[in-house]
């Protein structure tokens, strides 16, 4: 080899590989309703067995006063019995306000948690929404962490939830 | 000015639903899995055929609404006790209480995270003979039992009668604190927490007798809301050599289990037999 081509390819093989990446695109869907609520939506991780891997994000009424918001976030059925009850409310870069009608997007890096902590294996992107005197919608979107090459995923909501699309980025 | 219905030779001194066949008593609370900082139930307490509907009598429970007046038609009882045990194992004093026609209710401030109980336990004495050729019929207390039971009573038949009634609520995390069971009477002591309960999921139930295994234990399991179905729906299992019963719930709502024991092992005089039982009211949330 060149000797002008190996400091080069020195640097390059020596340098970090480029973090993974999980986007998400989440669909709060338009409703043409007489009393219309932005619903409570919790994301997380899990394994195939159900069992919790991580949290992701969790929207609710944050702004109420005495954290009355809470009241109904046993309503997530399954993020509350895999995660929320767990928890204390609020939790710093997982917890937000509640996000209005569109695609809502969310982007993830290995460099940093939760996917930093995240095991190699299969997994399932799960997505619950419930609304204020409305329903309630689960999804879920399996994949295989960390990706080999750039995967997209993605599962349609019928009511409570629109598409959910997730891309993994090696 | 009401009546009060006194029967001859019975003194109801404690509040039993007879037989099987009888009226349920229940106790219904308005929510099991309860998320926020300061959460409440309500909880209503009835006796009527169907689950769960007010039809029949309101279960009387001290301290919830006036129990010192009887109704016109209701045989005299005593009010039940009512327990309710809060995680850190110190009571919960039900609040607002009021009795109606055919339902008591009462709230219960939740003030701690975790599982909390409620419980109304009875036991007692349960005699049947013959006096001037006629049935009679008495229950009440061992120290009663004596003072008030002929000695000379033909075809005396005498039963040591239990029951427990129970409901599970959680705030926030479940916690198993107060699943811990007394050692007296028929106990459920549970295998998988009575508020993690999902339709199509299978729950495991361990139960006992005086604290040890309680084996062909009859274990029947009815959900709620059967006026609006033909079928009872009824769940009929026995549990095994170690107590244990599995129930795998068919859909998501309110049931109402009940379990019963008879023996004449351990039977103390002046009983010959002693019967058990343990009810309780589960919720199942939809997966």
């Amino acid at each position: 080899m060149p000797k002008r081509l190996l400091m080069p390819l020195l640097a390059l093989l020596s340098a970090p590989a480029l973090a993974a990446e999980l986007q998400l695109e989440v669909e709060i869907p338009r409703l043409q309703v007489a009393e219309y609520h932005r619903p409570y939506v919790a994301i997380w991780l899990e394994q195939p067995d159900h069992s919790h891997a991580a949290n992701l994000a969790v929207w609710y009424d944050v702004k109420l006063k005495d954290k009355e918001g809470e009241k109904w976030l046993k309503d997530m059925r399954q993020w509350w019995r895999r995660s929320g009850r767990s928890l204390e409310m609020p939790v710093d870069g997982i917890s937000g306000a509640t996000r209005a009608a569109g695609k809502q997007s969310l982007s993830f890096n290995s460099d940093d948690a939760p996917l930093k902590q995240l095991a190699p294996g299969e997994y399932n992107l799960v997505v619950e929404a419930a609304r204020e005197v409305g329903g309630r919608e689960l999804l879920r979107v399996p994949f295989t962490w960390p990706p080999e090459k750039t995967e997209s995923h993605s599962a349609q909501g019928s009511s409570e939830l629109g598409q959910i699309n997730l891309q993994i980025t090696p | 000015m009401h009546t009060l219905v006194k029967w001859t030779a019975l003194t109801l001194a404690i509040c039993l639903p007879l037989s099987a066949q009888a009226h349920r008593a229940w106790m219904l609370p308005s929510a099991t899995v309860l998320s926020g900082e300061d959460p409440w139930i309500t909880v209503d307490a009835a006796v009527s055929n169907d689950l769960f509907y007010f039809e029949h009598f309101p279960m009387r429970i001290e301290n919830v609404g006036d129990v010192s007046e009887q109704p016109a038609g209701q045989r005299a009882r005593q009010a039940a006790k009512l327990q309710v045990t809060a995680p850190d194992g110190s009571e919960v004093k039900p609040q607002n209480g009021a009795i109606g026609r055919y339902r008591s209710t009462f709230d219960l401030h939740l003030t701690e995270k975790g599982t909390y109980k409620l419980a109304i336990a009875n036991n007692g004495l349960f005699a049947s003979y013959k006096k001037d050729g006629e049935m009679q019929r008495w229950m009440g207390s061992a120290e009663d039992f004596a003072k008030q039971v002929p000695a000379d009573a033909e075809e005396l038949k005498v039963t040591q009668r239990s029951s427990r009634m129970e409901v599970f609520v959680t705030s926030g995390n479940p916690d198993d604190a107060v699943l811990q069971t007394t050692g007296a009477g028929l106990e459920l002591a549970p295998i998988t927490h009575p508020n993690d309960l999902f339709a199509g999921e299978a729950a495991e139930f361990k139960m006992l007798l005086d604290g040890k295994p309680a084996a062909g234990a009859k274990v029947h399991v009815i959900p709620g809301g059967n006026r609006y179905r033909d079928e009872l729906g009824e769940i009929k299992t026995t549990s095994d050599a170690e107590g244990k019963i599995s129930i795998t719930w068919p859909e998501a709502g309110m049931y109402w289990l009940e379990a019963e024991i008879s023996s004449a092992e351990g039977v103390s005089a002046p009983a010959t037999e002693r019967r058990a039982s343990y009810s309780a009211t589960l919720e199942v949330l939809a997966p």
